[in-house]
């Protein structure tokens, strides 16, 4: 398994970096983590001719908390994630998922934006920022623009990225107090990819109610799905266990998966109701400050 | 002087540090792919992308213009060396490289040679196969349908698919008994196929000399003896100047038994260039191309009385060899030894008829963990006492002890021809049962019946048959399964050891010095152990099969007890008494009532060259070929608890027992070590491993993304106990472990998962029992959503 | 296709090597730098046999190139050992039988190593999750963790 040949490019900041994706187009790729691109060059699934390394681009590896909104570099790796006490205490949805990611070794390579630029339905953080409503950075030639998650996922491995462009910067709306979220994932086996996965995430109100929703689904059809008729139907409900189960049913009903060796496609359908379902209690139990 | 001890000396049944262990952590262990050689050449494989296809041409031009490629070897190039085909172990043929076409997919097309690993890729990419693809026969039905396609028609006058036709026992008072039978029960089982995968791939390096004639060969084997010898049978290599190191290996588990093309492919290119030459497997080419296991497809049936006394077993399997009979069983036992089946009940008769066939799949049919078919002989009936023990509403534990073999009726006949050598197989019931607290089980298991929560115990008494074995019954190509040891005692009381075996993590090197402290009082921590080398090692058969202990572990304490006769007689001499007079007593030879005068066996070493008896050869040395009376039958009871989540089927093992009984236990750590591993195994069979393919013959998951292996975080906690119940022919009574807990396991976690879902109605679920599969179960009792 | 010249620093020692661009850093550590006791398991990223330390963390080298490690420092399982003295890690899976066929060992021992300098004092439900990007055929697991726990303790008593 021996990728074939490259050119291999180490340019010192963003503007040299996509100089470099402006001058090669659809024959170079962006090399962050790795962890998704390399194995693909080993199979020979991707030869590109050019590898632009981003990896000695200094000052892409925060994590921060800025005007309200959390902010996450292109370089942060998921083991960054993973051992954040800020995402911790803020964004425990998200510490659930990086923890799922592969495994430890992989996590102190592969990033948070490779797992959203890939564009793979299977990736475990696109699912999780649909829930969060998050917004995403690109960077290119005509300058930086920023695109809300749930429009970032066009196709199957297709991203609104265009060739010219990285993602630079992944940016999250801090959850209001009473807010909580998790990821719950059925897996074949630790570290695989998800059978089906379901990150929620949900802010209650004084009352105890639901206030809002976000609810994302990994490997549940070409993309990553963001459930908005489960998010509209939760607002303002109680979350018992009667609305839990209908929010199941229209997370079902917005699923699209396929059979594939992991599981026939009714299993996967059946799966992302449970757990839509027991993510979004363990959501709510967390709104309520436990864990 | 201080008391010699077993405990001082390191001896049998001492928990000794392996010796093995130092160059491995630090990185110093030196395994196949570790060999560099001046001038190496590197060999990639050109893999059918088709399971059955017909070649037209192979168009190497473009390969041949990649900087760095050397040659590309094909069929027709092979021809001329007459090396285009070669035999099997099983006494087939198997084509190194497709030349007529290819008959599974990633099978061997082309070789590409080249001066690096990256050159041989970059040619492999590019080589043209002109491929016209023919249908396909994917399993056993379809090999045996009128008008199935002919996968071996380079066979003259092959007609059809199938291989061969085995029985065993006595099919006419099997059939009476079971038309007389009170209750009777048939099972369809499936045991699926699948890959040892050993953490090193298969591999070797090739260095022959145009000058002297000499071929070394460094490679992946468990049996580097018999594999050079079927090498010297069919090439121009002699087997004097033919040297088979098989060095450190990353686990075998079988896999390694097979001969495969890329060894005398590396071997060819080696003599054609006179260049040494590496061939290493990619993990997802092992996979998919080397050694398979199981893949029987069988019906189980079972006679009893009502009161649940089994009278007769019958058993009809059909089972898929792939393209190629590869299997590494003996010659007399083409179904291995299968036909052990009867398991630990005494049943009266039994019948087991069997047919292979080919299909479109990679050869193989290794014994993966286990001697030679016992895991598929231990998994029906286990599995088919279980399905009895629901059909008569009673407890599984309870029919098994109705139906034991009893501990006097050993050394037991069984009805398809074993003598079963010793065993208690009550007690080792006994102690798993109160290890786990069996009653407390069941009735949690009631209580939360009720509740509606899933939970299930499975138990599994296996036997085993390992150490193949005596040389009346047990050859593989007509050679005879015996292994030998060499022991030299040096003049200053050390030992160099070497046996025929082969070690790929059992520990040899630990603990056949533990025997020969034992047998000869010197400290094991100055006796070392070599093995693998051809031009060194006593002849043998390898290491599989459970085999090494029961065979090469006879063959050391014999050789030592010969080093020990003749030690005695240079003892008496040195003490001026008559050899009568002195006995081996306390780890020294002592005259008889005068235990301070005494000699050590160091002494008596120098002795030997230094002032050996008038007429007596100098030299303290043997060497032994053990030739065993029978085979060993470890045994033991498991059970298993796993925890059942009825909405989404997933599962988790709660607790597993294992009670083994090995008989003697030469180093309780390693024995141990031996057993979490097989057990890990046997978990991975039962719930993940299974290769899979579509209906064009693709392989669904040919790499470890979707070949799954278990994690550490799957992997339950093992608690092992044991009895001990000595081998009453082996001269230290010991039987052999290492594959028992994978026989063993298995069943016992498809009994637990059978068990959780009995009270639905569900009587089996075939492996590898996943989520999914219970959740489509659970479903469709009404219990999931 | 041109080449680069690449400094790593390899266990201590300054080692240079003048490789393709997609030279895998795990054939740049064994084939150039000849420093075996890495091993290859499979090709898909998922077996842990070629973990080694990429400044001072563990990483998966058969899905990095050599060429990203160029100034950084490299640990694999030869430099555990400090003159001589075995680390605690290596003297844990010797006295546990954390080992038995040896292939997935160095790239066990590293991945632990990178679990304990992250958690000095691990369960054993940490020490599987912490270990779960290695696969071992041989043990079952159940003596590593023994052996990781052992070397958590010599490491908290002052051992390194």
């Amino acid at each position: 398994m021996i990728p074939g040949s490259f050119e291999y490019h180490t340019p010192s900041s963003i503007s040299d970096a996509v100089a470099l994706l402006q001058q090669y187009g659809e024959e170079a790729k962006i090399l962050s983590g790795g962890h998704s691109l390399v194995p693909m060059m080993k199979l020979r699934i991707a030869e590109p001719e050019h590898i632009v390394d981003i990896n000695g681009i200094a000052g892409l590896d925060y994590i921060k908390e800025e005007g309200g909104v959390l902010k996450i570099g292109a370089l942060v790796r998921e083991s960054d994630l993973e051992h954040s006490d800020l995402i911790a205490s803020k964004f425990p949805i998200i510490a659930d998922a990086a923890k799922l990611i592969a495994d430890p070794l992989v996590r102190n390579r592969a990033t948070v934006a490779g797992n959203l630029a890939h564009g793979d339905p299977a990736n475990d953080h696109p699912a999780v920022m649909l829930a969060l409503g998050a917004e995403v950075v690109l960077t290119g030639g005509s300058g930086e623009r920023v695109v809300p998650i749930s429009e970032f996922f066009v196709d199957l491995l297709e991203t609104a990225l265009k060739p010219d462009e990285i993602l630079t910067e992944v940016r999250i709306p801090m959850p209001p107090a009473n807010s909580g979220g998790a990821y719950f994932k059925i897996e074949r086996r630790v570290g695989d990819f998800a059978i089906i996965a379901v990150a929620a995430q949900v802010t209650l109100d004084a009352s105890g109610n639901c206030a809002s929703a976000g609810i994302g689904l990994t490997n549940s059809g070409p993309t990553p799905i963001k459930v908005t008729a489960a998010e509209a139907y939760l607002a303002g409900k109680a979350l018992d266990d009667a609305t839990l189960s209908e929010a199941g049913n229209l997370a079902e009903a917005a699923s699209d998966p396929t059979s594939d060796t992991r599981a026939p496609a009714e299993y996967k359908k059946a799966m992302v109701k449970q757990m839509t379902i027991r993510a979004l209690r363990r959501a709510a139990e967390r709104a309520k400050g436990g864990n | 002087m201080t008391e010699i001890t077993s405990e001082s000396l390191g001896g049998i049944g001492q928990w000794v540090k392996r010796k093995e262990d130092p160059r491995f952590v630090h990185g110093k262990g030196k395994f196949v792919e570790d060999i560099y050689l001046p001038g190496m050449v590197y060999g990639v494989f050109v893999r059918s992308p088709y399971a059955h296809a017909k070649i037209n041409g192979i168009n190497t031009e473009a390969a041949l213009k990649v900087p760095g490629v050397i040659t590309v070897v094909t069929a027709e190039v092979l021809k001329g060396l007459k090396l285009d085909w070669m035999p099997t172990l099983a006494g087939d043929t198997q084509a190194v490289l497709a030349g007529d076409k290819a008959r599974f997919q990633s099978q061997e097309v082309a070789f590409v040679v080249a001066k690096t690993q990256y050159a041989a890729a970059d040619g492999a990419a590019v080589v043209e196969v002109d491929y016209e693809e023919l249908p396909v026969v994917m399993d056993p039905e379809a090999a045996k349908a009128p008008g199935a396609p002919v996968i071996r028609d380079d066979k003259e006058g092959k007609k059809d698919n199938h291989i061969f036709n085995w029985k065993s026992g006595d099919a006419e008072a099997t059939d009476k008994a079971f038309a007389e039978a009170e209750v009777t029960i048939s099972q369809h089982t499936h045991y699926q196929r699948v890959h040892p995968a050993p953490m090193e791939t298969c591999g070797c390096v090739a260095d022959y000399s145009k000058i002297t004639g000499q071929m070394d060969l460094y490679i992946t084997s468990q049996a580097p003896h018999a594999h050079r010898t079927v090498f010297a049978m069919i090439s121009p290599f002699q087997e004097h100047k033919t040297r088979f190191i098989s060095p450190d290996l990353g686990g075998g588990f079988g896999n390694k038994v097979p001969i495969y093309p890329g060894y005398v492919l590396a071997a060819g290119v080696s003599f054609l260039t006179g260049l040494p030459c590496k061939w290493i497997e990619t993990r997802s080419e092992n996979i998919q191309s080397t050694g398979f296991a199981r893949d029987y497809h069988t019906t189980t049936e079972l006679a009893a009385t009502k009161d649940g006394k089994i009278t007769a077993l019958r058993v009809n399997t059909q089972a898929d060899h792939g393209a190629f009979d590869a299997q590494a069983s003996p010659t007399k036992w083409p179904a291995g030894l299968f036909n052990i089946c009867t398991g630990s009940y005494d049943i009266g008769a039994a019948s087991i008829n069997l047919d292979a066939y080919y299909t479109n799949k990679a050869p193989g049919g290794v014994a993966y963990r286990c001697s030679f078919r016992v895991t598929e002989a231990s998994y029906i009936i286990e599995r088919a006492v279980d399905a009895l023990a629901q059909k008569l509403n009673m407890d599984p534990v309870e029919l098994r002890l109705k139906n034991f073999i009893q501990p006097d009726q050993f050394p037991y006949k069984s009805c398809t021809g074993w003598e079963y050598d010793s065993g208690n197989y009550q007690a080792a019931m006994q102690v798993a049962l109160d290890k786990i607290g069996y009653p407390e089980l069941r009735k949690e298991q009631a209580e939360k019946r009720a509740r509606g929560e899933l939970m299930g115990i499975g138990v599994s008494s296996f036997t085993e048959i390992v150490g193949a074995g005596p040389r009346k019954d047990f050859d593989i190509l007509g050679l005879s399964m015996n292994d030998g040891a060499s022991i030299v005692v040096h003049p200053t009381g050390t030992v160099t050891a070497r046996l025929g075996v082969k070690s790929q993590g059992q520990g040899h090197e630990t603990t056949f010095p533990q025997i020969i402290a034992e047998e000869l009082g010197i400290p094991q921590e100055n006796i070392k152990l070599e093995e693998g080398d051809t031009d060194t090692a006593p002849y043998g058969l390898g290491t599989y099969g459970s085999r090494s202990t029961p065979m090469a572990g006879a063959s050391t304490a014999m050789a030592a007890r010969k080093i020990r006769a003749k030690a005695q007689k240079i003892a008496a001499s040195m003490m001026e008494v008559s050899e009568e007079d002195v006995e081996w007593k306390n780890y020294k030879f002592q005259v008889k009532g005068v235990p301070e005068k005494s000699k050590t066996m160091a002494e008596v070493a120098f002795a030997a060259y230094t002032a050996a008896p008038e007429g007596m050869e100098m030299g303290l040395e043997a060497t032994v070929y053990y030739d065993a009376p029978n085979l060993t039958f470890p045994f033991g009871t498991y059970i298993c608890v796993i925890d059942i989540d009825n909405q989404t089927g997933e599962f988790k093992v709660r607790r597993f027992v294992a009670v083994d009984d090995c008989g003697t236990i030469i180093n309780p750590m390693i024995v141990e070590g031996q057993i979490h591993g097989g057990l890990t195994e046997g978990f991975a069979i039962a719930t993940m491993q299974e290769i899979r393919f579509d209906e064009q013959g693709n392989i669904l998951n040919g790499s470890f993304m979707d070949y799954l292996l278990p994690t550490a975080v799957e992997t339950p906690v093992w608690e092992l106990d044991k009895t001990v119940t000595p081998s009453p022919h082996h001269p230290i009574g010991a039987k052999g472990v290492g594959e028992s807990p994978n026989v063993g396991s298995v069943p016992a976690f498809v009994n637990a998962f059978v068990d959780a879902l009995s009270h639905l109605g569900v009587t089996h679920i075939d492996m590898p029992v996943t989520p999914w599969k219970i959740w489509q179960i659970l479903k469709e009792k009404g219990i999931a959503e | 296709m041109s080449t680069h010249a690449i400094t790593v620093t390899l266990n201590g020692e300054e080692r240079t090597g003048e490789v393709e661009a997609r030279l895998l850093l795990v054939h740049f550590i064994r084939d150039h730098l000849r420093a075996t006791g890495t091993h290859i398991g499979c090709d898909t990223t998922s077996c842990g046999a070629c973990t080694i330390m990429l400044d001072g963390l563990p990483v998966k080298s058969c899905t990095l190139f050599a060429v990203q490690a160029n100034g950084c420092a490299i640990k694999t399982v030869e430099g555990l050992a400090t003159n001589g003295e075995v680390h605690p890690i290596q003297e844990g899976f010797m006295e546990c039988h954390g080992l038995q066929c040896g292939f997935c060992t160095p790239g066990m021992m590293l991945a632990a190593l990178g679990l304990l300098e992250r958690n000095p004092n691990p369960t054993a439900e940490e020490i599987r999750w912490g270990i779960s990007g290695n696969l071992c055929r041989c043990t079952g697991y159940q003596n590593i963790v023994k052996s990781v726990q052992y070397a958590a303790a010599k490491m908290a008593a002052g051992g390194k």
